[in-house]
């Protein structure tokens, strides 16, 4: 079910397309670029309770950055320490080189979209979104322009008039994003901004979303829990668990080259295989993994000395499952099906190795299931290539 | 409709008809009869013996001259008057006090809560009579107020406040505020936490996101208090008569006195009429604020 969206239009900067000549948006790659927040050494604590867990990260303008974790691993607490909301135990942020301490919430060049949407329930969609810039030191006869230009870009402009309760939920979700969005903050603040929504109308919002924050060139920090929605929306994906970021990356590298087992395991689906590694020359390494069972050959960038323990994590959909031995493969493993779950688009097979270890591969369905070759209790190969999964370090 | 329904919707109206309704028209008839040194003090009475004569005596004998009569004595409007401008000051003092109480009781931790609240109605739990008269001994001449100013040297003489007005304003006050409280403490519990910090990230100080957030949406609660303060507060007799003493006039006060005083029965039931008449308007607006929030809760 965790399948990222494949097309490329979801995350245009991110991925570059073959043969493209267009420059890469990767801030993050770039020495001479400044960062808009700088994290440094920050560390909030709540009693005795460490919430962030001196914390270092740098987030670029135009950024769209996803906040990823369990709950309680600490993302809302970081969003809350930008938004104003708590401070900052030790350490400091730096929001365009300047020290955002001591400036109180109603002063900061932030806005924030909350969870809950917060609307003004006393008040009108064209009064929620002008509150802000009301309270601005833009002109009188300002304001009603860009309330407007807000409710376009929202696709709001029939529901001025009506109050909070009139509206459904996914309009009231845009007029937050609108009321958010209207003071042209350099930082928005997205709080599980579409976790009210039922998953079709979260998709489409994740695109609308996406398509807001690129005409806008708004900088985007966004805080969730739904790993399909980081994906799908982020430039970069920051991985947090018990208050440290445990990987910031771009979703591709998220995805592909997981940096732990924690990563690898909470996002997406993973087979992680216990193993001792030992050096085979060129990066390539032997894993053995079990008795009587052939070693896994895989590719790992960094030295890895010898008998080391390592997890072998490969991703369902890389290891292919046919129902005879395959040629030329660098890794095949024979197996007998255990349980095939059907999700219309794609089957996941369990199969049961020698010596009772499962390990799942996930097939797309581009045949009709009657003309499957394979079921329950068959016997079949396993196969994937040198660079299919990635070594990790226990 | 069947007989089951018919019984259960008309249970509550034979109830209201005989509780609310029935009592009514026995104090209006009474309203319209004379005084009599009699027993019961007034005529005509009903003479079912006397059959369809008797009918028609006791419609002949009913008029509207005690009606009349509360126009002509200045004493009867002006109570009136007097007792829409104390439950009317008694119910902003009431607002002013009761807020800031309901207010902290909102932002009070989960934990505290339910003592706040406990101690909100702990004085309902002994009689509303005593807790009048307790108020004697702070406010008497030599009560414990005054006991106090004199000692610590605030006041060089006693100040006296008892039989005042004010000692009417500060009973009321004590009396009513629960039914400030309440009402304003339950629009403020509900009202999310996220909403003032919103107000605040949009660019609200504290006191702003006050006056634009938190006030308009505990205005249902503040109606509702302010209704259930002054509409009680406008008949009240019990505190004029304790703490007031002669000088306070107000309309229960004058009520009483028609009833037990001078034994008057046609004219006090005339001046109850009016003070119902106009209790119906708050009421009734009372009722709509009510309706209008059930509604927008929808």
């Amino acid at each position: 079910m965790a399948q990222p969206d494949p097309t490329p239009a979801a995350k245009p900067e991110a991925v570059k397309p073959a043969g493209a000549d267009r420059p890469v948006f990767a801030p993050w790659n770039d020495p001479d670029a400044k960062p808009l927040i700088q994290f440094r050494n920050v560390t909030k604590k709540f009693g005795e309770f460490v919430a962030i867990d001196n914390l270092t990260v740098d987030i670029f303008r135009r950024e769209f950055f996803a906040l990823l974790g369990p709950s309680g691993c600490g993302k809302t607490t970081l969003m809350r320490m930008l938004a104003g909301f708590e401070t900052v135990s030790e350490g400091t942020i730096l929001l365009d080189g300047v020290d955002i301490a001591p400036i109180p919430p109603n002063k900061r060049a932030t806005n924030m979209m909350f969870q809950s949407y917060a609307l003004f329930p006393h008040l009108t969609v064209w009064d929620n979104i002008a509150f802000g810039l009301k309270r601005s030191d833009m002109p009188r006869d300002q304001i009603p322009a860009r309330v407007e230009e807000m409710l376009r870009l929202t696709r709001l402009e029939k529901f001025g008039k009506r109050k909070p309760h009139q509206i459904s939920g996914g309009q009231r979700q845009r007029v937050a994003l609108a009321r958010s969005l209207a003071k042209a903050p350099k930082l928005l603040l997205l709080d599980e901004p579409l976790g009210a929504l039922d998953k079709k109308l979260r998709q489409e919002t994740q695109f609308e979303l996406m398509d807001i924050q690129e005409k806008t060139g708004t900088t985007f920090v966004i805080v969730t829990h739904d790993q399909e929605e980081a994906m799908t929306v982020a430039s970069r994906v920051a991985v947090m668990d018990h208050g440290k970021m445990i990987q910031v990356d771009t979703p591709d590298r998220i995805y592909e080259t997981p940096n732990s087992v924690y990563v690898a395991d909470f996002i997406g689906d993973v087979n992680l295989v216990q193993g001792r590694a030992t050096a085979q020359g060129g990066g390539r390494y032997a894993i053995d993994w079990a008795e009587g069972q052939p070693p896994i050959h895989a590719t790992a960038t960094e030295g890895i000395a010898p008998g080391t323990a390592v997890h072998f994590a490969i991703r369902p959909e890389k290891v292919a499952i046919s129902a005879e031995p395959p040629e030329g493969r660098a890794n095949v493993v024979e197996g007998q099906i255990l349980d095939i779950a059907y999700l219309g688009n794609i089957s996941t097979y369990k199969v049961q190795l020698a010596g009772g270890r499962i390990m799942k591969s996930q097939v797309t369905n581009d045949r009709r299931l009657a003309r499957r070759s394979f079921t329950w209790d068959d016997r079949v190969w396993l196969s994937f290539t040198e660079t299919a999964g990635v070594v990790l370090l226990d | 409709m069947n007989p089951r329904r018919l019984f259960v919707i008309g249970l509550p109206y034979l109830w209201l008809l005989a509780l609310f309704l029935v009592p009514f028209f026995i104090v209006l008839k009474i309203a319209l009869s004379d005084t009599a040194v009699s027993i019961p003090p007034y005529t005509p009475v009903l003479d079912l013996a006397a059959g369809w004569q008797g009918v028609k005596d006791f419609w002949a004998g009913l008029d509207l001259e005690n009606f009349v009569f509360l126009t002509e004595d200045a004493l009867y409007w002006k109570a009136y008057l007097s007792s829409l401008q104390i439950a009317a000051i008694s119910t902003v003092i009431a607002l002013l006090v009761g807020y800031p109480i309901a207010y902290a009781m909102a932002q009070a931790s989960d934990e505290w809560r339910p003592t706040l609240m406990m101690l909100i109605i702990l004085p309902f739990w002994t009689s509303f009579l005593i807790r009048v008269y307790s108020w004697i001994g702070i406010l008497s001449n030599e009560g414990f107020l005054n006991q106090f100013l004199l000692w610590s040297g605030l006041s060089s003489t006693p100040l006296a406040i008892m039989n005042t007005t004010t000692a009417v304003y500060i009973g009321i006050v004590y009396t009513y505020l629960p039914f400030m409280v309440l009402p304003i403490y339950a629009a403020l519990e509900k009202m999310d936490g996220s909403l003032i910090e919103a107000a605040e990230d949009l660019g609200c100080s504290r006191i702003s996101a006050f006056w634009l957030v938190t006030l308009p949406l505990s205005r249902p609660g503040v109606i509702a208090g302010c209704f259930l303060v002054f509409i009680p507060a406008l008949g009240e007799f019990v505190i004029p008569s304790i703490l007031g003493g002669s000088r306070t006039l107000m309309i229960g006060k004058v009520l009483w006195e028609e009833f037990f005083s001078n034994r008057d029965w046609p004219v006090a039931s005339a001046v109850a009429v009016v003070l119902l008449l106009l209790l119906i308007v708050p009421i009734i607006l009372f009722q709509r604020n009510e309706q209008r929030q059930r509604e927008a809760d929808q």
